[in-house]
């Protein structure tokens, strides 16, 4: 049962061959037996889950069920759900419990989704590894001495390992992508503004979006429709109607024009990464597409600019974990000065102090222009290079990371190395674009996942270019072992 | 010797609902914590929303101040720890407020006028309360008020006095309440300054180092607060010293100001646009949309008063410091002819009356037509002035209008002549020393014989009548 897709098991509901509240109990003891390695998950909500496992089952015998209904899923531990801890891998929110849903969290509750849990991340979404979450790292499942990439890592991990058939994330710079990529599951960060941010635990507000993973582009089309759309509770939300996901996925790829960025291959890039993805351009080629060589010539600097903007953004979003109201509160302060600095240097990690830090720097008097500013401008130069780029091609291909999974620790105390993972995927969080990682080979039995980028709001598209390519390889079927 | 110059920070609570950012409502009063949401609270994953009446307010102000209202505004973040910023920053406008650059006319002591400069105003959330008694060493933290939406309206430092910014104080009072985009109440702290003020010697181009003076929340305070740091900067120079610029704070109670922070510990509040929000877009049709709906404004309502009624500059003046004063006047004058007695009744008695209970003009017992009635009975001689004081006292106690109190209390002037002349031939009678002494030129002892009738009348004589009769009886 859990090596089937969304789309399969959401037949077989309907079929009646096995109910929600079975599949749920199968997933829940998946999730018992084999997550203790793997530490995918920061909160396993059974009764929860069995209960609107059980919801569910009556409404597929009422006939009134959707795509999703009665299908377990897992939330990244950074989507607040009522009256469940929301902790975003933080001790700061160790115990704290929203008193409201995320928009994303309602929409799959109304489809009908079963919330079997809530998945380990990077602290406040801040890492590429998993390694600073506070509960401790996730384990990739193709190796667990390596890392899963982050800091959607607990996402990725639980579907790779089949444990969970889809999963929510957030990509800020690669979030949903890396991990991904390093899990060699299907990972989709859509368009900025395409699925509300209001109750997603804010990391960096004008880069950070929602998104999903799961093992095929179909059952994350079927995710990612569901979460979706316009909220009036996000000023920063788009009002404009969400496509069928599943109308174009088998659209024909015949002259689709596919631009492959040359600074995307060249140093810095793994050979054995190289190869494989030259091979899945192949395909393409096979399949009918077109490749243009293109230049994306200020991508380079995007590394720099992300870790001025996001962290800036991040040092004030974060101010409001101070120990007042919520969230993790020092012992006996002795005045208010203390109870700020304690509460705080207590509840956060070295990377989300580091972030702040940072981003405290570079928004300060006589500093601001000169960071700030300046990050901005760059910023705009990227969106302006995809924006010529996509005049002349389809979609943009490359890799997703330059190298497979790194060892856990191998970059631990090495902010910078480890910084330079998300070095394909953070100018597409810069332009606000959306971007796909899908699994396409191995090296050293460790997964490489091929990005693929499009125009704004053309998730579709895609999908589509996705899909055709998971009709004709199966790298997305590939399960690592022990998880069978 | 030394010329002061005063630059005033105005923050004004405008009369949304709801709150700037969130649906929680902005009534005063309730218990703490109680008008706070997730929101307010800033929760975390929880985003703003801002209140688009907030928008059209800021902009009806921009308009009636002739200010440019900017196309597009964008909101900031002021980041700053204090627990009754839940946030950790406010959100305000910095870079690109919604309101540019306008004027003020404010009148001066001396009957000129003048134009005070504002440079901008701009949207803000106001903060929380913190609770410093009642908790035993500890603070408690009241967010009701946190992201109750503020318009912050700051001048040029274009005041020469402390009674030039009081001056301008009332007028931007009154403006914000005539625009109907707050309620002005600065008990509740919807109205409250900062003052910067600096002095210089006499033609000195440049200007001396400047305090602010924090949250002031009167009239009367403003003047003081300026008053007493004027005086203590003047002191501090004369005697050798030099002020520093820091943040001050008025001690109403001690009647002094102390140093709050010094510039050095300033803080940099790391300005940033605030991501969660997008840029504030007015359109020319929206600015002409609320350009149709702005009311007739205090400078030009005080000038048709002037002209088509014949007031002078300062009654206008009064009439016209808040709508509901000028639109009572003018329902009074619409029913009695008399608008000189009118004004006269409403700036006296009834302001009197109003002060003493502490009561808004349109919360009075007596109606615009309940004085006009009275103002009308002195006008056809039914009763006197004086007497009219009593009946107006009754009205305002609820007995009546003017005609029933007339009535039930008997109050009506003698008008017979034959009655009056009766009591005066008595008084003369009575009084012969007088008489003499009158008659001998003494000419204040009219006003004794005057007297004497209205009192054996119980004033219910013409005093003009009695004065005529005396005249010809004793041949004057």
């Amino acid at each position: 049962m859990h090596n089937k897709t969304i789309a399969e098991l959401a037949l077989g509901l309907r079929n009646g061959e096995f109910s929600s509240e079975e599949l749920t109990r199968h997933t829940l003891a998946r999730i018992a037996s084999l997550d203790k390695e793997l530490n995918s998950f920061i909160t396993v909500s059974s009764e929860h889950a069995l209960a609107q496992a059980k919801a569910a089952d009556e409404r597929l015998a009422n006939g009134n069920a959707d795509a999703l209904t009665g299908i377990p899923i897992a939330q990244k531990d950074i989507f607040c759900t009522n009256g469940i801890r929301t902790s975003c891998g933080s001790n700061m929110l160790d115990n704290f419990i929203a008193p409201y849903d995320s928009t994303v969290v309602s929409k799959f509750n109304s489809a009908g989704a079963v919330m079997v849990g809530k998945t380990n991340m990077d602290e406040f979404a801040m890492g590429s590894s998993n390694e600073t979450s506070f509960y401790g790292p996730v384990k990739n499942p193709w190796n667990t001495n390596t890392v899963p990439g982050g800091s959607s890592g607990g996402s990725a991990a639980a579907v790779a390992a089949r444990l969970v058939p889809g999963t929510t994330g957030t990509d800020t710079g690669g979030s949903i992508r890396q991990p991904a990529a390093l899990c060699g599951v299907t990972g989709i960060k859509p368009t900025y503004g395409r699925v509300s941010r209001y109750g997603m635990i804010a990391f960096a507000s004008s880069l950070d979006q929602g998104g999903a993973f799961a093992q095929t582009a179909e059952d994350a089309g079927l995710i990612l429709g569901a979460m979706s759309g316009f909220d009036e509770r996000d000023s920063t939300s788009i009002d404009k109607p969400v496509p069928d996901y599943q109308a174009d996925l088998n659209k024909d790829i015949k002259g689709l024009k596919i631009g492959l960025p040359k600074e995307f291959f060249s140093e810095g890039l793994d050979n054995e990464v190289a190869r494989v993805i030259e091979a899945a351009i192949e395909e393409y080629k096979k399949l009918g597409a077109e490749i243009v060589e293109i230049s994306l010539p200020n991508s380079g600097l995007s590394v720099p600019a992300y870790y001025v903007v996001a962290p800036a953004e991040c040092s004030s979003n974060l101010s409001r974990f101070d120990g007042v109201r919520f969230g993790h509160r020092c012992e006996n302060p002795d005045d208010l000065e203390d109870l700020y600095k304690r509460s705080r240097g207590e509840g956060f990690g070295a990377e989300v102090k580091r972030r702040i830090l940072v981003g405290a720097y570079v928004l300060s008097a006589g500093y601001y222009d000169a960071y700030y500013l300046k990050a901005q401008k760059v910023r705009r130069l990227i969106s302006e290079d995809f924006k010529q780029a996509f005049e002349k091609v389809d979609v943009i291909l490359g890799p997703t990371t330059p190298s497979v999974a790194f060892n856990l620790g191998e970059k631990a105390d090495d902010p910078v190395n480890m910084y330079l993972s998300d070095t394909y995927t953070i100018a597409v969080n810069m332009a606000g674009l959306p971007g796909m990682s899908v699994p396409a080979g191995f090296v050293n039995q460790l997964p490489v996942g091929l990005q693929i980028i499009g125009n704004y709001f053309e998730e579709g598209r895609l999908l589509n270019v996705a899909h055709k390519y998971q009709q004709v390889t199966d790298w997305h079927q590939r399960t690592p072992q022990g998880f069978e | 010797m030394w010329e002061t110059v005063i630059g005033l920070e105005i923050h004004t609570q405008l009369a949304t609902k709801s709150k700037i950012f969130s649906g929680a409502s902005t009534a005063y009063g309730a218990e703490p914590n109680t008008q706070a949401c997730a929101v307010d609270l800033g929760l975390p994953g929880v985003l703003p929303v801002l209140n688009q009446q907030a928008v059209l307010m800021a902009v009806k102000f921009g308009l009636a101040i002739d200010a440019e209202v900017a196309p597009i505004s964008v909101f900031a973040r002021k980041n700053y720890f204090y627990p009754d910023l839940p946030k950790g920053y406010q959100i305000s406008q910095f870079e690109l407020p919604i309101v540019g650059k306008g004027t003020l006319t404010i009148e001066l002591e001396d009957g000129s006028s003048k134009v005070v400069g504002v440079t901008r105003a701009h949207l803000e959330e106001d903060a929380g309360k913190s609770l410093h008694e009642d908790f035993h060493g500890m603070t408690g933290v009241d967010l009701n008020r946190a992201g109750t939406p503020l318009l912050e309206i700051v001048s040029e430092p274009d005041m020469r006095s402390a009674k030039e910014a009081v001056a301008y104080m009332r007028k931007m009072h009154s403006l914000v309440r005539y625009l109907g985009i707050s309620d002005g109440n600065m008990q509740e702290g919807s109205f409250r300054c900062d003052a910067n003020v600096s002095v210089r010697p006499k033609g000195q181009e440049e200007f001396g180092t400047r305090t602010e003076l924090k949250n002031i929340n009167s009239f009367r305070f403003v003047e003081r607060a300026i008053d007493f740091e004027v005086e203590r900067q003047i002191d501090l120079i004369e005697g050798g010293g030099k002020v520093t610029q820091e943040t001050r704070l008025y001690d109403p109670n001690k009647h002094e100001t102390r140093s709050m922070r010094s510039k050095e510990e300033a803080m940099d509040y790391r300005y940033f646009p605030d991501p969660d929000l997008l840029p504030v877009e007015v359109t020319a049709e929206t600015k002409e949309n609320i350009r149709r709906t702005l009311p007739e404004l205090p400078d030009a309502k005080k000038a048709r008063f002037m002209e088509s009624f014949a007031l002078n500059a300062e009654d206008a003046g009064i009439l016209t410091t808040s709508r509901d004063m000028a639109d009572y006047f003018e329902q009074v004058i619409k029913a009695t002819d008399d608008i000189k007695l009118s004004a006269n009744w409403i700036m006296g008695d009834l302001s009197g009356f109003l002060n003493k209970e502490g009561k808004e003009i349109n919360e009075s017992p007596v109606t615009a037509e309940m004085l006009a009635g009275m103002i009308n009975r002195i006008k056809d001689n039914t009763i006197s002035g004086k007497i009219a004081k009593e009946v107006f006292e009754a009205m305002w106690n609820g007995e009546g209008d003017a005609d029933a109190i007339i009535k039930s209390k008997g109050l009506k002037q003698i008008t017979d002549t034959g009655a009056i002349e009766a009591i005066v031939d008595e008084i003369i009678a009575a009084n012969p020393g007088q008489v003499e002494q009158l008659k001998a030129g003494k000419d204040k002892l009219m006003g004794f014989f005057v007297g004497q009738v209205m009192k054996q009348t119980q004033g219910k004589a013409n005093p003009g009548q009695v004065n005529q009769l005396l005249k010809q009886k004793l041949e004057l």
